[in-house]
């Protein structure tokens, strides 16, 4: 007994296995091309090889409808890890002179004494985010939107190189440090909303999240704000906007308090 | 003729020790997501032990058990010495190098991206490497069936290859040719991006590969288990095989029908075409034939070992059986998790159906019901049949031996039912927490609670199955005499050479493969700009 007895038609068993499994795999193959396809009264075929086609999965233009208009910019920055990943000592030294003009608002240190965020240590990644949308008008903002409008590429690159190298210095708010709001902790799963650290930077950071300890609380609660109403809207995939929507007012006083009076040593560096 | 008996009992310990640990986790996991334990306000460490648990239990365990009771049976059913015992050994030592490869990463945090990769999720590269260092151990196993079949041939031409070791060479095949699945996606997508050499992966491709590892890989975790049922249990109770042609039919089919149907893991994955997923699912629906003939077949030989004990009437045999011994115990456990199983199991291979349980918890009571239970209740029961025949010493506890399964069986039914249940009402799976406070979900929290109690007895029946192990080391000894399998009512003289060879049907399967995956395969390799960034986790 070899194989040349067994793969041979000759064998009754070869004849069977191969011919009942060629069979059930042409009857299911009519079943899940033809048949199926048609059987849906509100797709419309121009013939059996559009209906293969599309049950196969080959990707086609969609149909001639046209993309819903845009009336707002939206973000058009790509992060991937690599975006800055290696911060070079020159671009470093550019950015310091560049930020002299931000000092006035973001602080000599890049620690604000206003409601404007501190910058100082921030990730390289958000601060090149937020400047190249407010510089395409993705994001607004009476003060900030002159000075973005006429940054290069490379001066954001440099800016963003810059305060991700400041020091974390303790902020200005010198508020208590409260305890952690369970929508700080916990989020809220039912509400779709997970915790705030797990993109935020203390228990993971998911690039394009600012780390948020010691920022003012007037100016998180009124982004928080400006997310929920859809004011603010360059958040990539509506990330923040969703989240803001399903937060009660409570919850946004506290996490913009907590987030206030926490030092920033807690945060993860990015690699 | 066990003669390499350290070979195999390093293969059982290591896989129940380290079922030790990934129990321990599990019922860790059922607790802290369940309202009798508080909330971690740390997720990630419940990712990191669902990873553990997940890759323990479903790679590196069953791996084990599958080789070392293939080890046994081509020792025994072959009367054969291994050939090749050093590369065995190279095998082992792989997985273990590989385990350990894998469980420091994940440890570390640094690979929380669950057993089923979940790309475009990227670990630490070593976690990826140290699974396909456990693949490629088994793959030594694989060969090394292979060859001992052959071996044994040359010296046997044309006689039956004993059953055993006929359906345990299918496996072996069944897990050579699923394991290229996740194998493909990890040397060709994952381990590259991994290793820092491309930040984007087709992650929709990926899915694609993944379940052609997926499905299959679950009847080679099911191979032990059935050829427990056909060539041990009836032996152990007192019986014969109903019909030794049916049961290489079983066997021979699940090569064919049980590896080119994976995509009904991708029924809701918008990458793959509706035709091919309609395909798929009418191979799964014949997975039940092969099924359905075991239980048949199963039933019979059982049968008549209660009638060869004086049971009588049409259903007053099953007085007759032997109740106090745990392998008959065993199986009547095993089958009974496997109807509840199986029905379920109907519901998600249908199109339709699966969209209402789709990645709710209904989809993991499923598997820990015929995985854990079915399944791994069998795993027990080879071991316990096996036990003295390698350590040299007898099992003189039989009653712990009953405890023991019933505390796994009633602890799996406590588990797994409310765990289906508050599926179907939508609780999603992979979850590290639940706000039982919201009323939307408060009247799951008793189900879930009732979950995290089974899961503390399961816990308990593992401590004691690996206690009950263990004192079999220091037994005093006996001579287990040869181990034997089942015999056939009719012991077949010769057997067709497509029901004594595998060729046919891995050719079968193969081909399948081609023409089930093919296409959607290289439309989505050929396609541009189907790939995303990676997501680095832990990268911290
Ligand atoms: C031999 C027995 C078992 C096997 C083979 C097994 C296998 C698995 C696998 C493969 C996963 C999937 C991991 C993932 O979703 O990434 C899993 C998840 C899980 N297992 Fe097990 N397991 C077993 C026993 C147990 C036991 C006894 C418990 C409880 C005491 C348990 C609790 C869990 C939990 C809670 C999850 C996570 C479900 C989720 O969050 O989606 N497992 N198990
Ligand atoms: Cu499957």
């Amino acid at each position: 007994m070899t194989a040349r007895d067994l793969f041979t038609f000759r064998n009754r068993h070869f004849t069977a296995a191969v011919g009942i499994t060629a069979a059930i795999l042409i009857v299911t193959a009519i079943g899940g091309f033809i048949v199926l396809p048609f059987a849906q009264p509100w797709v419309q075929f121009a013939n059996v090889w559009d209906a293969i086609c599309s049950a196969a999965g080959l990707p086609q233009r969609a149909a001639t409808v046209a993309a819903p208009e845009q009336t707002r910019r939206l973000s058009e920055v790509v992060l991937t890890s690599s975006t800055l990943a290696r911060p070079n000592q020159e671009a470093i030294g550019r950015g310091a002179t560049l930020a002299q003009r931000c000092a006035i608002c973001h602080g000599p240190t890049g620690i604000s004494r206003a409601d404007s965020p501190n910058l100082a240590g921030q990730y390289a990644a958000v601060i090149y985010k937020e400047l190249h949308d407010f510089r395409s008008g993705a994001r607004t903002n009476a003060v900030m939107s002159p000075f973005a409008v006429n940054l290069t590429d490379q001066e954001i690159a440099d800016l963003s190189m810059y305060y991700a190298y400041l020091p974390r210095l303790p902020a200005y708010h010198p508020t208590p440090q409260l305890p952690k709001p369970n929508i700080v902790i916990y989020g809220a799963p039912m509400r779709g909303i997970a915790p705030c650290g797990s993109c935020h930077g203390s228990l993971d950071n998911k690039i394009g999240s600012p780390w948020l300890e010691g920022q003012s609380e007037a100016y998180m609660k009124a982004q928080l704000q400006a997310f929920a109403s859809g004011e603010r809207r360059n958040d990539i995939s509506q990330q923040m906007r969703n989240i803001a929507r399903a937060m009660t007012p409570q919850e946004i006083d506290q996490a913009a308090a907590y987030y206030a009076s926490q030092p920033p040593d807690v945060v993860k560096a990015v690699d | 003729m066990l003669v390499n008996r350290k070979l195999i009992l390093a293969h059982f310990w290591l896989a129940f020790a380290v079922f030790g640990i990934a129990l321990t986790l599990g019922a860790w996991q059922m607790f802290i997501r369940s309202p009798i334990g508080t909330w971690l306000s740390n997720p990630e460490l419940y990712y990191r032990s669902l990873t553990a648990h997940g890759t323990v239990m479903g790679y590196v365990f069953p791996t084990l058990v599958a080789m070392g009771f293939g080890y046994a049976i081509s020792e025994s059913a072959l009367e054969q010495r291994l050939v090749g015992v050093r590369w065995a050994w190279a095998g082992f030592w792989l997985i273990v190098a590989g385990s350990i490869m894998a469980v420091i990463p994940i440890a570390l945090g640094r690979a929380s991206v669950l057993y089923t990769f979940y790309p475009p999720l990227i670990g630490n590269v070593f976690y990826y490497l140290g699974v396909v260092l456990v693949v490629v151990g088994s793959w030594i196993w694989v060969a090394l069936m292979s060859i001992n079949l052959r071996v044994w041939r040359k010296a046997h031409p044309g006689a039956p290859v004993p059953l055993a070791m006929f359906a345990n060479v299918a496996g072996s095949y069944l897990w050579a040719w699923t394991a290229v699945g996740a194998a493909l996606e990890l040397l060709l997508q994952i381990i590259p991006v991994a290793a820092g050499l491309k930040t984007t992966i087709d992650a929709g491709l990926a899915r694609v590969f993944f379940s052609w590892t997926l499905h299959a890989i679950v009847y080679f975790w099911l191979m032990p288990t059935y050829i427990a049922y056909y060539t041990i249990v009836p032996r152990a109770i007192g019986g014969r095989v109903y019909s030794d042609t049916m049961a290489r039919i079983s066997f021979i089919l699940f090569l064919v029908v049980a590896m080119p149907i994976g995509m009904h893991h991708t029924f809701a994955d918008p990458q793959v075409g509706a035709g091919f997923k309609f395909i798929h699912s009418a191979f799964t629906a014949l997975v039940t034939l092969p099924t359905l003939l075991t239980v048949f077949t199963i039933c019979a030989s059982v049968e008549i070992a209660a009638r060869l004990r004086g049971g009588r009437g049409l259903f007053g045999w099953i007085r007759a059986l032997p109740w106090d011994n745990p392998m008959m115990l065993a199986l009547a456990f095993s089958f009974v998790m496997l109807g509840f199983g199986g029905a379920g199991g109907l519901i998600n291979m249908s199109y339709q159906l699966d969209a209402s349980i789709h990645n709710t918890q209904w989809i993991t009571g499923h598997f820990h019901l015929i995985f854990g239970g079915a399944i791994v209740i069998m795993y027990f029961a080879i071991a316990y049949d096996l036990w003295p025949h390698l350590t040299g010493r007898e099992l003189i506890d039989l009653r712990l031996i009953r405890t023991q399964l019933w505390l796994w069986f009633v602890g799996m039914m406590i588990t797994t039912f409310p765990w289906h249940w508050v599926g179907i009402l939508g609780m999603p799976r992979r979850m590290a927490y639940f706000d039982f406070g919201d009323p939307g979900i408060a009247p799951q929290a008793l189900s879930v609670t009732l979950s995290a109690i089974g899961g503390f007895i399961l816990l308990a029946s593992g401590i004691l199955f690996l206690v009950i192990l263990a004192r079999g080391m220091r037994a005093p000894q006996t001579d287990a005499g040869p181990y034997r399998f089942a015999l056939a009512v009719h012991q077949p003289a010769t057997v067709p050479v497509a029901l004594n060879t595998h060729a046919l049907w891995v050719g079968l399967m193969i081909a399948l493969t081609l023409t089930n995956y093919g296409y959607p395969i290289l439309t989505l390799a050929l396609n541009e700009g189907t790939s995303v960034p990676a997501v680095y986790v832990g990268a911290q």
